[in-house]
């Protein structure tokens, strides 16, 4: 075992597989769960788990995305919920599910969990439809956008000093030339920055808009080793959330991250991946500062949410691809992050390790 | 493969809202061009007011009037103002520390251009011609050249008929595709034919299909041509005229299994008295003049179908 897995007591729970879907812009041909399945089939082939062997089955998604209520219910004929399957569902990303699941497995209730989430951003207006998660006395009636909110953020970070226009476009060519050699990712190679959307953010430093899923396997113990050959055990994991006035808080900084992080155990040894789940280029340089990530850390090798950011899966691969990373061999100490609301509001860290 | 339909779905609601003292004083307060903030143990204001101290929890109530005027502590030029947004033309969305407050508003700034914005710039509020009470009373801010003017000055909150709630209209516009299943099992009741799939697994014929068995989890692509007819599996005699519906109460409303079928579908029984529906009762499809879809399922006349028969699909 690494380090020191959990909590004293706790029991070791591993990411045994990870699958996602190739994201793509729009999916009009496929309804959710046909673009959910592959991505499901191909997650449980990689442990040869079929879904009754599944302890515990838990989703994230969003009704505002498919403009229906309970819309995850029929995401669930992809799972085969007959006989009937212990199951649960967030209305968050799917990195939130990924939590829900830890907990029960840590509880001893199951030994083996099946996380997945989706999102189809296409039917909608993505930045409009986010604005519906705003305080809706004080905010919502005004609609600023996803984009907005997060332009307000950089041009903090800016004025601090934190990071100008150059460096914002470098965090966006950096993540996009990773994406070369992630075949899922919807945005890849050289891109142009474009014209400012809302500036100081140009297109380049914005996330693309598109329709993906993605699923991992949880397992404790014995049973993760007999499921894969290098484990990505998940020495700790936590989320914290702040205040969700924008004007409360100093936008430079995200004290929530850093305290996730801490609590995940991330500061006691340094880490050679992170993951980050920063959909705007200024939110990876909040993160980094956040969560001390020097230079020497691989981040998003994956190319991250710039390349691809399926709302409410994004989070979720962040948390698979740390984990293949260590399955490959390539990370043997990686911090996986997800973000949700405004500007960084909600952050959960997880710490996953591989064995030497 | 034929064309997956798409059609604009709409999906609109005017949440309505009720206010605590805190929100109620401070919209009440939009409506009479005075800005309340409210003010923390620690001796801090915090505009926009809440109930409770974001950083200890702690209830507050204490309200203060603020200064309409403020400085921009962040700001982010809008070149293509969205549907709902608060300006029409070009603007700069902006927190805004009013003067006396401790903490930033979010609002619109009308300037010319980004040239014009900057943080630090003094603003005022520019009021809404009409104002009801809400955070959209405030139209806008505007570039306003003056000097900080000073501490909150204490305010008891009250007016004369407070706003004690709001409604909160919201529309979101979507252009729904169902996917492949959906659009066969559409386009074949446009034929008046009803289609469903048939599972490789456990053989089962869903109708309507959705392109995924639910008990296997595995894609279903098999096409099958189910009913017309039907049995009665299970039934309900709704009293209730719902609105828009020009439907006679009572009637019944039933799941109604097609012929190789083995997932039943539901539909309203006519043809028939109320009273007389039964489990097992033999039915087929009515279809109107243009109609897309059955108007109602009526007896076929052939004798009730063995309990046996349908006993799996109730």
């Amino acid at each position: 075992m690494p380090g020191t897995p959990g909590k004293p007591g706790a029991r070791d729970i591993a990411v045994v597989a990870f699958a996602q879907s190739p994201h793509r812009r729009r999916t009009d041909e496929l309804s959710e769960v046909e673009m959910l399945m592959p991505v499901l089939h191909e997650v449980l082939g990689r442990t040869g788990l079929r879904t009754s062997d599944i302890g515990f089955t838990c989703s994230g998604s969003s009704d505002y995305l498919a403009g229906r209520a309970f819309s995850f219910t029929m995401a669930l004929d992809g799972v085969g919920a007959w006989p009937p399957i212990s199951e649960s569902h967030v209305e968050m990303d799917g990195a939130w599910a990924l939590y829900e699941a830890w907990v029960k497995l840590l509880t001893g209730e199951a030994d083996t969990a099946l996380v997945y989430a989706y999102g189809k951003s296409s039917p909608g207006e993505l930045r409009d439809v986010l604005t519906r998660q705003l305080d809706p006395y004080y905010v919502a009636p005004l609609w600023p956008d996803s984009v907005s909110l997060a332009a307000l953020q950089a041009r903090a970070l800016i004025d601090a000093g934190d990071a100008d226009e150059p460096a914002l476009a470098a965090v966006a060519a950096r993540s996009r030339a990773a994406a070369e050699a992630n075949p899922y990712a919807q945005l890849t190679g050289s891109v142009p920055a474009g014209d400012y959307l809302v500036q100081p953010l140009r297109a380049g430093d914005c996330p693309p808009i598109g329709d993906g899923a993605a699923a991992v396997i949880l397992a404790a113990g014995d049973t993760a080793r007999r499921l894969c050959e290098r484990p990505a055990w998940i020495c700790g994991m936590d989320h914290r959330i702040e205040a969700h006035s924008l004007g409360v808080r100093d936008l430079t900084d995200s004290p929530s991250a850093r305290l996730a992080a801490e609590r995940a155990g991330a500061f006691e040894r340094p880490v050679d991946t992170a993951e980050l789940h920063a959909p705007f280029t200024s939110q990876e340089i909040v993160l980094r500062k956040a969560l001390r990530l020097g230079d020497d850390v691989d981040v998003n090798p994956s190319g991250g949410a710039l390349a691809a950011n399926p709302v409410m899966a994004a989070g979720l691969i962040r948390i698979g691809e740390a984990a293949a990373r260590i399955h490959r061999g390539a990370s043997s100490r990686a911090l996986a992050h997800a973000t949700s609301g405004p500007c960084l509001q909600q952050n959960l860290v997880a710490v996953l390790e591989g064995e030497s | 493969m034929p064309e997956v339909l798409s059609a604009p779905l709409v999906v609109e609601f005017p949440f309505t809202r009720s206010l605590g003292p805190v929100q109620s004083a401070f919209l009440t307060g939009l409506r009479e061009r005075t800005v309340l903030g409210v003010k923390t143990a620690g001796g801090g204001v915090l505009v926009p007011p809440v109930e409770y101290d974001p950083v200890t929890a702690e209830e507050l109530r204490e309200l203060v009037e603020v200064a309409p005027t403020g400085t921009v502590t962040t700001w982010a030029w809008n070149p293509s103002p969205r549907r709902y947004q608060p300006l029409r033309t070009p603007f700069a969305w902006v927190l805004v520390r009013l003067d006396g407050a401790d903490t930033a508003l979010l609002h619109a700034l009308d300037a010319p251009g980004p040239d014009a914005v900057r943080t630090g710039l003094r603003v005022r509020v520019r009021w809404a011609a009409e104002r009801t009470g809400a955070i959209t009373d405030i139209a806008c801010f505007e570039p306003y050249d003056s000097e900080d003017s000073g501490p909150a000055a204490p305010h008891d909150g009250r007016f004369a008929d407070p706003v004690t709630g709001i409604v909160a209209p919201a529309r979101l516009d979507y252009t729904y595709s169902p996917g492949r299943a959906p659009t066969d099992y559409i386009n074949a009741l446009a034929g008046r034919r009803t289609v469903g799939e048939r599972c490789p697994s456990c053989r089962k014929v869903y109708v309507p299909p959705r392109g995924a068995c639910p008990t296997c989890g595995i894609a279903t692509a098999e096409r099958v041509e189910v009913g017309p007819r039907g049995t009665v599996t299970t039934f309900c005699i709704v009293n209730i005229k719902a609105r828009n519906l020009d439907i006679e109460v009572p009637y019944v409303y039933a799941h109604i299994a097609l012929d190789g079928a083995d997932l039943a579908l539901h539909g309203r029984i006519g043809g028939i008295p109320y009273d007389q529906v039964r489990m097992g009762l033999r039915v087929e499809p009515v279809w109107t003049e243009g109609g897309r879809y059955p108007d109602h399922y009526r007896p076929t006349g052939e004798p009730d179908a063995d309990y046996d028969a349908y006993k799996e699909l109730i």
